[in-house]
């Protein structure tokens, strides 16, 4: 059942929306946050198990050091400070999937506090950037999975029975906490996504995780309350829990907004309350009320000794950290003298590593992007993979474009050749050789074909020799069909003109 | 009652590497013990006969075989039952894991049976370790050998009273706030808790993280050493313990010479509170001490006289936490699972129905120490004045070697005395939970028998961390000088069980 909701350009007129994001990110280390047990996705039920992520009596956490790196460096990725000192701390509810009944978490000593992420977004007035100060990132550990049986909706309420899998419990989480965004104004489901668009990036970039939001790897709870104006204390917030991809991010903030705005008009509070987003229809469902809001009883972790990451091992870390993805775009935009709309599409499409390869083995630009958002998207398209999974690798371009600027292949041949890769006949020079595509170079063969097509159609010669030029095309199209597309089209146009006496 | 179960552990071990007795032998000698006295004592609540002489048989093998052994190989144990143990039951002490049989075996289990170790079975003790009289095992109580209607301390009651009956020459126990040292003084007994980190407690069910530690009991200074350089020593698996070398406990006990140290005698620890007859025994091995060439001194530490306060919220709050793992999920009890019943139900009735009073009494101290609004008052003081504690011990160790003071405030109480008032109940750990909160080693050894009722009375040793040879080194001078005046180990004053 949904909600009343109004109009979003009439939310526009009277409030102020102010955000607040929590991105929970899996880490992709091998081993879980405190035990060897492997971290793999999709394995049967209950196999990556042992005492320690089973919690069962007398187990000890041991904490795995990659994951408190993978923390520094996304802290320094997010330009925050590192603490030098801190500590684990227990969160403690009831729930069956979480096999101690509290969470191994950081409370108010986390590793990494006080950063931001500055976002691009188009406004009417063009492309701006947008900070977001962040709070803090912390690390904590995942839980178990609830499967809940029989029933209808697949929630607690209403099953037969539930089952558990423990294999994600324990797995390394990083929870990135923004600040308020304030000053979005109409912009805010923009900037929520711009916001995790580019997170997931540098994420990515940083190699930390494969955050993929639609396996869970990546997981963003979105909180949201209005205003009257940016004068006025913070409104109620509600907290959307789960919103698992780019263009959820964006419709629940919208949602979440037209709704708090129709309660706060028909003169409601808007209640404090965690609720669940539906992807298929759009809107947010009431969960469970927060008015009785948990006590988690944190306190610190004695199982676990705190964490003092020494300055030398934070500058080491900071000096490899890969080039921010945006400074990077930018750099490379600049350096390829691409229009915005041209880089976008090359970002959009996720073919900048791609086209960069090309590039550096040799491939212009221009090419390296023809190819790329071309034949090989098309292919792709087609076969339903990434371009980067088809196999076709920068070499194999850069050598197709250098028998093109020789000559010796033309577009249509280079299609072929690709063809060819493509179904695992061998690299460029073996698919030429097998398939003998050579352009014909030899006047003479392309001279009687000229004549032959002339033949064809006596009154074309006139045509050009009267000098109406683009008559010739189909005399061109008629002999490269002769030759099976082995010709080079331009020194067909020559002989032409040549022939006919005609000149440019 | 056969020789053997009346020899010391490091006299068994010369037995068997002379070959002059079988691990086997050994072994049975004292599982007939068991079987002979145990009705009346409940030391033991599950007994591995096969597996006790499997392992001992083993050792035979590897000794004919010519193969090294551990100097302890063949001799037998008693494991406090708090201690996972792989295929064998582990309760502690509670309907909650009364069927629960452990996947994985503790770090401290696995280095016994490496040494040789011949583990006989798991010992009673008080539910998840809280108590200091055995009483709140759910499985019942276990008695003093030198009085059948007295307590033997606790929680580690099945372990003190199992050396005291001679069914075991060694065992191991656990201290949080003198669960090894308390037993050990009212069973006559040795017992030390090592330096926080000392021992690994991977596979220990905790009662509170921050104050538990393993250690070794036994009847004398000697094997209580040999048995603690078996077991210490830095784990990967316990992230709170020490990566540093094991202290030379043993070459300590060996040792047993404290001419011109300086020991102090804490002013807190002592005086109003504390029996007569245990005030003039201690008093006594203080003079012999100093006959011994120590320098005795009296130090104050002032903030002791909170530390039990501090330790009733620190406890309580981490054994909130550590505890609510047991909700018959995964392991362990389940009530009311007939499927007309929310999870939450569940868990709620199986605890209700696995946990005994005194468990749920400090869960609920616990839970109401860490909630929001009293966290500071409460969990975050206490912190405080555990602050304070380990600073008293710092200034009073910037004077003297080690500290002294009686273990406990009386000699063994009578069964069923003290069950109905927890404070009383709480007040016998008084002079052995400072050491629990700053993290440092402590003994109890026995130094005689209270005029007044004959029953035996401890003395404990305070040493800095990582100092744990220090209490071996006044612990083996004392237990020396006080066996010659005695003419025999105390044990043997004790009336046949």
């Amino acid at each position: 059942m949904s909600e009343a909701v109004i109009s979003y350009d009439e939310v526009l007129e009277q409030f102020d929306p102010v955000m607040g994001l929590e991105v929970h990110v899996e880490l992709g280390t091998r081993t879980k946050m405190f035990c060897g047990c492997s971290t793999e996705f999709g394995a049967e039920p209950n196999t990556h198990v042992c005492p320690v992520c089973l919690g069962l009596p007398g187990a000890l956490p041991a904490l795995n050091k990659i994951g408190v790196e993978s923390a520094i460096r996304i802290g320094l990725a997010l330009n925050c400070k590192i603490a030098e000192w801190c500590r684990f701390a227990r969160k403690n509810y009831f729930y069956p999937d979480m096999p101690k009944n509290f969470q191994t978490s950081q409370y108010d000593e986390p590793i990494c506090y006080d950063g931001y992420l500055d976002v691009d977004i188009d406004t009417d007035e063009g492309r701006k950037t947008f900070r977001v100060n962040i709070e803090r990132a912390h690390m904590e550990e995942d839980t178990g999975k609830n499967t809940h049986m029989g029933g209808a909706t697949g929630r607690i309420h209403g099953a037969d029975y539930s089952l558990v899998d423990y294999n994600r419990a324990g797995i390394p989480l990083i929870e990135i906490v923004t600040k308020p965004i304030e000053g979005a104004g109409k912009y805010a489901p923009e900037v929520a996504k711009a916001y995790v668009a580019a997170l997931r990036d540098i994420l990515r970039n940083l190699g930390v995780s494969d955050v993929k939001m639609e396996q869970g790897s990546l997981r963003c709870d979105v909180n949201l309350s209005l205003r009257r104006t940016p004068q006025d204390e913070l409104g109620i917030r509600s907290e959307t829990k789960n919103v698992n991809s780019l263009r959820s991010v964006e419709r629940a903030v919208r949602y979440e907004m037209t709704r708090h705005a129709a309660r706060l008009l028909a003169g409601e509070r808007v209640i404090q309350e965690t609720r669940h987003w539906h992807e298929d229809t759009g809107v947010t469902t009431s969960g469970r009320s927060k008015s009785d809001a948990e006590d988690y009883r944190y306190f610190p972790e004695p199982d676990l000794v705190p964490i003092a990451p020494s300055r030398e091992w934070v500058e080491q870390l900071r000096a490899a950290l890969p080039e921010n993805p945006a400074v990077r775009r930018a750099r490379m935009q600049e350096l390829w003298n691409l229009s915005d709309i041209d880089m976008q599409t090359l970002i959009n499409a996720e073919l900048l590593d791609l086209v960069e390869e090309a590039v550096a083995a040799g491939v212009s630009v221009d090419a390296a992007r023809k190819w790329y958002t071309g034949e090989l998207s098309r292919v792709a398209n087609e076969r339903e993979v990434d371009v980067a999974e088809l196999g076709i690798t920068p070499a194999m371009l850069a050598r197709i474009e250098e028998l093109i600027s020789t000559g010796a292949l033309n577009d249509k041949l280079a299609r072929q050749v690709l063809e060819g890769i493509l179904a695992g006949e061998g690299d460029v020079d073996g698919v030429i050789a097998s398939r003998g595509l050579a352009v014909v170079s030899d006047d003479g063969p392309l001279l009687e074909a000229i004549k032959d097509a002339l033949a064809a159609d006596p009154s074309v010669a006139e045509t050009i020799a009267s000098g109406k030029l683009q008559a010739a095309g189909s005399v061109v199209g008629a002999v490269m069909k002769a030759t099976r597309g082995q010709a080079d089209a331009a020194r067909v146009r020559e002989l032409l003109l040549e022939h006919l006496g005609v000149s440019e | 009652m056969s020789e053997l179960v009346r020899k010391d552990a490091s006299e068994l071990s010369a037995l068997l590497s002379a070959g002059e007795v079988s691990a086997v032998e050994v072994t049975q000698a004292h599982l007939d013990r068991i079987t002979q006295v145990d009705g009346a004592i409940h030391a033991f609540l599950h007994i591995d006969t096969e597996g006790a002489l499997q392992a001992a048989s083993v050792v035979d093998s590897k000794r004919a075989a010519g193969e090294t052994v551990g100097s302890l190989a063949g001799v037998p144990l008693g494991l406090k039952d708090i201690l996972a143990t792989k295929g064998l039951p582990t309760t502690v002490g509670s309907k909650m894991l009364e069927n629960w049989i452990p996947p994985y075996d503790a770090t401290v289990v696995t280095r016994l049976r490496e040494a040789g170790i011949v583990i006989l079975g798991k010992t009673n003790m008080d539910e998840f370790a809280m108590g200091s009289s055995t009483e709140h095992s759910a499985f019942g109580p276990t008695h003093n050998p030198w009085d059948l209607e007295r307590i033997p301390g606790g929680s580690g009651g099945g372990s003190s009273a199992c050396l005291a009956a001679f069914e075991a020459p060694l065992a191991i126990g656990t201290d949080t706030g003198g669960s090894i040292r308390q037993p050990a003084a009212v069973t006559g007994t040795v017992g030390v808790k090592p330096t926080y980190g000392g021992v690994s407690r991977y596979g220990a069910v905790a009662l509170a993280s921050s104050l538990d530690q393993i250690g070794p009991c036994a009847r004398t200074v000697l094997d209580t050493a040999l048995l603690h350089e078996v077991i210490a020593g830095f784990d990967p698996m316990d992230q709170t313990s020490i990566n540093a070398p094991v202290p030379a406990v043993v070459a300590a006990a060996k040792r047993g010479d404290i001419k011109g140290m300086k020991i102090g005698v804490v002013r807190e620890l002592g005086g109003e509170g504390y029996q007569a007859g245990v005030r003039q025994r201690f008093d006594e091995a203080v003079v012999i001490l100093e006959s011994l060439g120590a320098e005795i001194v009296e130090v104050s530490c002032p903030s002791f006289d909170y530390a039990l306060a501090a330790y009733y919220l620190i406890l309580p709050s981490e054994c909130s936490s550590n505890l609510a793992k047991f909700d018959g999920i995964r392991f362990g009890l389940r009530v009311g699972d007939d499927g007309s019943r929310s999870v939450e139900q569940v868990m709620s009735q199986t605890r209700a129905a696995g946990f005994g009073d005194e468990v749920i009494r400090r869960i609920m101290l616990g839970t109401y120490a860490l909630s929001a609004g009293y966290y500071d008052a409460y969990y975050g003081q206490a912190q405080k004045i555990r602050t304070l504690v380990a600073q008293d011990f710092a200034k009073a160790f910037s004077q003297v070697d080690v500290l002294i003071s009686p273990t406990a405030p009386t000699t063994a109480f009578k069964i069923g005395e003290k069950l109905d008032d927890p404070m009383a109940m709480y007040l016998n750990d008084i002079a052995t939970i400072p050491v629990n909160l700053a993290g440092l080693p402590g003994m109890s050894l026995p130094i005689g028998l209270a005029p007044e009722d004959n029953l035996p009375v401890g003395m404990q040793i305070m040493a800095p961390a990582m100092a744990d040879d220090r209490l071996y080194n006044v612990g083996a001078a004392l237990e020396r000088a006080l066996v010659a005046q005695w003419g025999a180990p105390i044990l043997n004053s004790m009336a046949g069980v």
